[in-house]
């Protein structure tokens, strides 16, 4: 047993449903208890999605757990077949269940006989893996299930696309800033020359994966997701796929001249040429992103050696130490990841662009640290800006957990040459916001602080008695003062001069306050 | 599918395939309303994810709230249940020193049969720290009725007259261990309590409620000299009501059956069945019940009822006639829909978990009665409803207003079918006479937008196909 109050990463039926919920017309059916379908408030909430979500539950109630599950999961698959006409039923175990020992699997094999859906079984242990592993592990049994499917039924297609084109594995729902950064890969391979050829999962059809392996090559933009998928297919079909982060100035070059190279093994043959990205790399470097003559410029220069945070998933928190470290000579004090399964990658990426490196999915030990470092900015989760406050430090949320907020409806890409700018933007507020705060501080601010009136009331004639001032207290501050002066206008209108508790309901009652 | 409006009520009830929040999420409310409590849930990582995305920005606020999350370990039973709850309650006991710990046990504690109930009462002595446990779960309850659940425990815990003294002195003197301040506090309490248990009939009010509307609704009482000796929960533990077969008892909201069941059966207290005091009309025929059962004649409540009406009328100018689909998944959902009635709007239908005729008697009595007075047809009542079906309704129906989770909130929104969270009327102030208002302006919210936004040309937001 662990004592908890805040968990980074989610458990794992989320990562299974993100996944599926993120392929069209894919339903998800979770084996689960009332309430469990939380998945659907947070994708409906923070993505503002207008579609019902596809999840729904096959109660697992009182009954279920004296005489088993029975017919019912059955049924729900078939209900859900006849209702929706899904492509593909993923039926989803939850922490529940998965100690209920039904055999799953069974309800799986029968539904499968009745409904023109396929159906399938999502293959993950609650007790071992996490949200992303999941979401990994899912996403991987999705592309083998439809990939073996065709394969049995000759419909495979293996031929390469006459231009050159890619998949983009590991797009999906409730991921930090990834419709953004999704539409600027595919800007950023359109500039290339490069076709889309599937995105997956989010927006994908699962009957159009057979057609997957007719890409040059996959693109895997997060560390956390798609990278089992992408080794399967390099296993399998001998795809190649590039999993350098294209976040960063440095990293977006290092990710074009990968691709550079895996076109080149097909160009020569069926493009009668070699591709060469140099010169793209370097106008887009000196001229059209504005990250490399920020970090020249006297702005950033201001930044040089200041101290700094970073804590998040692999992904980002490496690449914003690399960003911070190697494009903005910012100092990096610690870097840290909750990600524990990734560890040894993590690790070896920031090594030598930080002072320590963190590796914990305990929030208290992240706040000690960021507590014993006292950077000037934090780099890191919600729950790091919050730290941040308590602290008074300035923070920028650079991965998930996150609020509403994070999905803004404005373009955020984190990835590619508009990325950089978005996340010079966001480096360089940090700081200069904790720097204004600071000289605010030295020199007393813009202004008195003290507000000469507070209130319109004047409080001479009228006496508030020790409880309702003690009601009054109780009230929220931003609406106290609104409610007091109301109160007292009640009082005056009905000369009341001593105003007692009845006296404050009286004056909502009567005021609608 | 054609729907039938009959003259009587109709009980119906579907498959129980609805959206609801898990009952664990009681927490968030009756960790801020008992002070000195601390809430312990048993479960799983998923019972935190939801626990820590429900309660959005309370999470960061150190709340008195904390998971003890099962491992692989404890499923299989490799750790030992007593000796890890044992580490984590002493902890909790280091750390925070509260009156009590609630364990609020989970869908997995049932599964694995995690004796909570065995263990409390052993560890309890132990640790020297009170312990409750409530059975929150979502294999039996749905959302409010997690409150029930830790409110039926806590009747158990609720002082004789006998032992209130020797009890609290003993708190106190645990507490004096620790410091001084507290010790005073209490003591000032004590006096307070044994002064109002003197009183004639004892009146104790059962259900959490922020404490300005309890005394607010204390005080109305107070106008018909009706003195309330008490509130199940308290602001504190510590002050738990006096409980004995002389205590009338009356509670305030409509999923307390098991808390109402649990004070008649083991602690023989006295049930007054009223309906409860949501809106003005709830709220006059609730202490009008009371006031008939302690033989008091009501003084002024007609008048008082009228006035609020009457400030109400621009409120009631937007919603009369317009139409209301209660999706369910509170119970608030009979109280509401009779005050919605009474303004004027049309129920179509009133979705809700769970149906106890028993408890809300009273309640469906002046459903009824507010039907015919407003010449409504009655509408039907659908337990345990299937939310997929219930769209199918809507889509036909098409109401003005949606009363629902946040889950289907935008997709029906984007279909243009006007919603209101039904969550926010957990969390807002909706009892009693002085916040009729306040339902009211939670329900014209969605209409009034409507009123800024009309003639744009945007209603509907889906993509056809």
């Amino acid at each position: 047993m662990k004592l908890a109050y805040w968990m980074y990463a989610g458990p794992a039926h989320i990562g299974t449903l993100r996944v599926a919920s993120s392929f069209k017309n894919v339903h998800a059916i979770m084996h689960a208890p009332l309430g469990d379908d939380y998945f659907n408030v947070m994708r409906s909430m923070l993505e503002r999605e207008r579609d019902f979500t596809p999840v729904t539950a096959s109660i697992v109630d009182r009954h279920v757990l004296a005489r088993g599950s029975q017919e019912k999961v059955v049924d729900n698959i078939s209900r859900k077949d006849k209702q929706e006409r899904p492509n593909l039923i993923v039926l989803t175990p939850t922490c529940t269940s998965s100690i209920l020992q039904e055999d799953l699997q069974n309800f799986v094999d029968r539904a499968a006989t009745t409904s023109k859906s396929d159906v399938i079984l999502a293959d993950v242990n609650h007790y071992r893996i996490n949200e992303f592993q999941a979401a990994d592990r899912t996403l991987d049994q999705v592309v083998r299930y439809y990939l073996d499917k065709a394969n049995r039924k000759g419909n495979l297609d293996i031929s390469l696309t006459k231009k050159p084109s890619a998949n983009i594995i590991g797009i999906f729902t409730l991921g930090f800033h990834n419709q953004h950064d999704c539409r600027e890969l595919k800007r950023l391979l359109k500039d290339l020359g490069i076709e889309i050829n599937q995105v997956i999962p989010e927006g994908g059809f699962v009957e159009n994966l057979n057609k997957l392996p007719k890409a040059w090559f996959n693109l895997v933009p997060y560390r956390e997701t798609g990278l089992m998928t992408a080794k399967y297919l390099e296993k399998e079909f001998g795809m190649s796929y590039i999993s350098t982060t294209p976040m960063g100035i440095v990293d977006i070059a290092n990710c074009i001249r990968q691709i550079q190279e895996k076109i080149n093994i097909w160009a020569p043959i069926l493009l009668n040429k070699k591709m060469n990205y140099e010169s793209y790399i370097d106008e887009q470097t000196r001229f059209i992103s504005q990250a490399a003559w920020f970090s020249r410029s006297i702005d950033c220069q201001n930044l040089t050696g200041k101290k700094a945070v970073v804590f998040g998933d692999t992904t980002h928190a490496a690449s914003i130490t690399k960003i911070l470290a190697c494009e903005m000579g910012i100092r990096v004090s610690c870097a840290g990841t909750y990600c524990k399964h990734d560890e040894e990658w993590f690790k070896e990426q920031v090594q030598n662009f930080c002072d320590e490196i963190l590796v914990t999915d305990d929030h208290t030990k992240v706040g000690d640290m960021i507590a014993r470092v006292e950077p000037s900015a934090i780099f890191g989760t919600q729950m790091e800006r919050h730290i941040g406050k308590r602290l008074d430090i300035p923070c920028g949320v650079i991965s998930s957990p996150v609020h509403i907020q994070n999905f803004t409806l404005g373009y955020r890409p984190f990835l590619g040459y508009e990325g950089t700018n978005q996340v010079a933007d966001l480096v360089y507020n940090s700081f200069t916001l904790g720097m204004e705060d600071h000289l605010l501080e030295i020199f007393g601010g813009h202004d008195t602080k003290e507000v000469i009136t507070k209130s319109l009331s004047t409080d001479t004639d009228l006496t508030w008695s020790s409880e309702s001032q003690m009601e009054l207290n109780k009230i929220p501050g931003f609406v106290r003062g609104k409610i007091k002066r109301n109160t007292e206008k009640f009082a005056r209108q009905n000369s009341i001069t001593i105003i007692t508790t009845e006296t404050m309901y009286a004056a909502k009652e009567s005021l609608n306050a | 599918m054609s729907i039938k409006i009959s003259e009587t009520l109709i009980f119906e009830c579907e498959t129980g395939n609805y959206h609801t929040f898990c009952p664990i999420s009681c927490v968030a409310w009756l960790y801020q309303k008992i002070e000195d409590s601390f809430f312990l849930v048993v479960g799983t990582k998923t019972c935190g994810y939801f626990l820590q995305n429900a309660l959005g920005v309370m999470i960061f606020a150190e709340p008195r709230y904390a998971m003890a999350e099962l491992e692989e370990g404890d499923i299989s039973a490799q750790l030992n249940d007593y000796q890890e709850l044992k580490r984590l309650c002493l902890q909790i006991k280091k750390d925070r020193n509260p009156s009590v710990i609630i364990w609020i046990g989970t869908c997995t504690t049932e599964i694995i049969k995690m004796d909570l109930e065995g263990m409390a009462p052993k560890l309890e002595i132990e640790i020297e720290i009170p312990i409750v446990v409530a059975r929150a779960n979502g294999l039996d309850y749905a959302f409010t009725q997690g409150e029930d659940t830790v409110l039926a425990a806590m009747v158990h815990r609720c002082p004789n007259q006998e032992n209130l003294i020797t009890n609290k002195q003993k708190i106190k003197e645990n507490k004096s261990k620790k410091t001084l301040s507290s010790f005073i506090e209490t003591g000032e309490k004590i006096d307070i309590s044994i002064k109002n248990s003197v009183n004639k009939i004892p009146l104790v009010l059962f259900g959490s409620l922020p404490s300005m509307v309890a005394s607010q609704l204390s005080l109305e009482l107070k106008h018909q000299s009706i003195n309330v000796s008490g509130w199940l929960p308290a602001q504190r533990y510590i002050d738990l009501p006096v409980l004995s077969n002389q205590v009338y008892v009356c509670g305030v909201n409509p999923f307390l059956s098991r808390t109402a069941t649990t004070l008649m059966r083991r602690r023989k207290c006295k049930l007054i069945g009223a309906p409860f005091p949501i809106g003005p009309d709830g709220t006059r025929a609730w202490i009008e019940e009371i006031c008939y059962v302690f033989g008091l004649q009501t003084q002024g409540l007609e008048q008082k009822e009228q006035k609020i009406w009457e400030n109400l009328k621009n409120y009631l100018d937007l919603v009369r006639g317009k139409s209301v689909f209660f999706m369910g998944d509170n119970l608030l959902e009979i109280s509401l829909a009779r005050f919605l009635i009474r303004c004027g709007m049309i129920v179509y239908e009133i979705g809700i978990p769970y149906m106890d005729k028993r408890y809300q008697a009273a309640e469906l009595t002046l459903l009824q009665a507010t039907c015919k007075k407003m010449c409504i047809p009655m509408p039907r009542i659908v337990e345990k409803p299937d939310n997929y079906n219930q769209i199918q309704r809507m889509r036909e129906l098409q109401p003005d207003l949606a009363i629902t989770g946040m889950a289907h909130a935008n997709p029906l929104e984007a279909r243009g079918i006007n919603t209101k969270w039904s969550v926010e009327f957990t969390f807002a102030q909706i009892h009693g006479f002085a916040n009729a208002k306040d339902v009211l302006e939670l329900i014209t919210r969605p209409l009034r937008r409507n009123n800024n936004l009309e003639n744009l040309g945007w209603t509907n937001l889906v993509k056809k196909g």
